[in-house]
């Protein structure tokens, strides 16, 4: 691992510049969200935890939400020398841990945060260049400024680098 | 009451978490029909981001166990446990028999599931006894991976409404073969008021 690599921890973002790095550990039913200028070299990466800040009280932290983190990190990427029109997105995450036979919509979140977030890439108009989301394993991502190259991690369902 | 829960209201989950904890390990014993000592339970409120440190780091390996509740409260309810952990008490059930030293086979994810569905269920015992409240506990989950991902499940649940969580660390000793797992719990926001009403809080 890089020794400028920043860690972006849970309900949380960053945004840095090459040759820094963002890493986020252990992504479950939250979805890491990962834009990248290849112009500015200048790259983003949230981990949301849910889809809709509208539908909760509670939203003083805006990285927590799909709709307020993705606004937030375009602002700070902008902000830092990035151009929205130039952005490309690469998402990982949104798993089902547990194997509920369920049809409670909380139990569902994990595609519900894939959902929210395809649906604000659409609206921003940020092409999605590679997923790797559902199934019920857990990912660490990397997300590497210098060239937008996005590292998965799991436990026993190997690496890959999108 | 919608987002802000005050210290009183923490006190009494932490009191809850005592005497849940406690009904749980004295269950495991029973079913294992040893001799348990058991620690002082370490209760605390912790902010989500920081739980994963306290089961040995976001990406370790950790065996999860939850169990979504109905009837009077709904919510869900975890135990947690280090790989150690899990390994130590599979032998214990497994009594004797060879066991995995790495992952685990079949029959050893099924007793592991069993342990867990035990000190769950238990808890919530005992929580039911406290408020004469009725519970309903679906069947076990399990899974196993990173601490982080695992904890993304109560931690979203519990995200609408706060940045904290119930988190007890509980030890204890079997046959002085130190073990140990975490409960998270996660009442849903009016579940959190029934058991605060019932307890004649508010």
């Amino acid at each position: 691992m890089a020794g400028n690599m920043i860690i972006v921890g849970m309900a949380d973002l960053n945004v840095t510049k090459s040759p820094g790095a963002l890493t986020t550990l252990g992504l479950g039913s939250c979805v890491g969200i990962a834009l990248y200028d290849p112009h500015s070299k200048i790259a983003g990466l949230a981990h949301i935890m849910l889809p809709d800040s509208t539908q909760i009280a509670n939203r003083s932290n805006l990285a927590k939400f799909a709709d307020t983190a993705m606004k937030k990190m375009i602002d700070d990427m902008v902000r830092i020398g990035a151009r929205k029109e130039a952005m490309k997105a690469k998402i990982a995450g949104g798993a089902q841990m547990f194997a509920f036979n369920s049809t409670n919509d909380n139990m569902r979140i994990g595609d519900r945060n894939v959902e929210a977030t395809l649906k604000l890439l659409r609206q921003y108009n940020i092409p999605l260049l590679a997923k790797e989301t559902g199934a019920d394993f857990g990912r660490t991502v990397e997300l590497y400024a210098e060239d937008g190259r996005f590292l998965i991690k799991t436990i026993g369902h190997g690496n890959r680098v999108l | 009451m919608t987002s802000n829960w005050n210290d009183m209201h923490f006190d009494i989950l932490k009191e809850i978490g005592n005497i849940g904890s406690g009904n749980a390990v004295t269950s495991l014993a029973k079913m294992l029909n040893r001799k348990v000592d058991m620690f002082v339970p370490n209760v605390n409120l912790v902010e989500f981001k920081d739980v994963a440190d306290f089961i040995g780091g976001p990406e370790s390996t950790i065996v999860g166990i939850l169990v979504s509740i109905s009837g009077d409260i709904t919510g869900i309810m975890m135990f947690l446990m280090k790989m150690e952990s899990a390994h130590a008490l599979v032998e214990i059930v497994m009594n004797g028999m060879e066991t995995s030293e790495v992952w685990f086979n079949e029959i050893e994810l099924s007793a592991l599931q069993e342990i867990g569905n035990i000190m769950v269920s238990s808890y919530f015992t005992s929580l039911a006894g406290l408020t004469s409240k009725s519970f309903i506990p679906s069947i076990p989950y399990l899974s196993i991976d990173m601490a982080n991902a695992i904890l993304s499940v109560p931690a979203i649940e519990f995200g609408k409404v706060s940045d904290r969580a119930l988190f007890i660390e509980t030890s204890f000793a079997v046959d002085q073969v130190n073990v140990g797992g975490y409960f998270v719990l996660v009442p849903d926001m009016p579940s959190f008021k029934t058991i605060l009403s019932a307890l004649g809080v508010e």
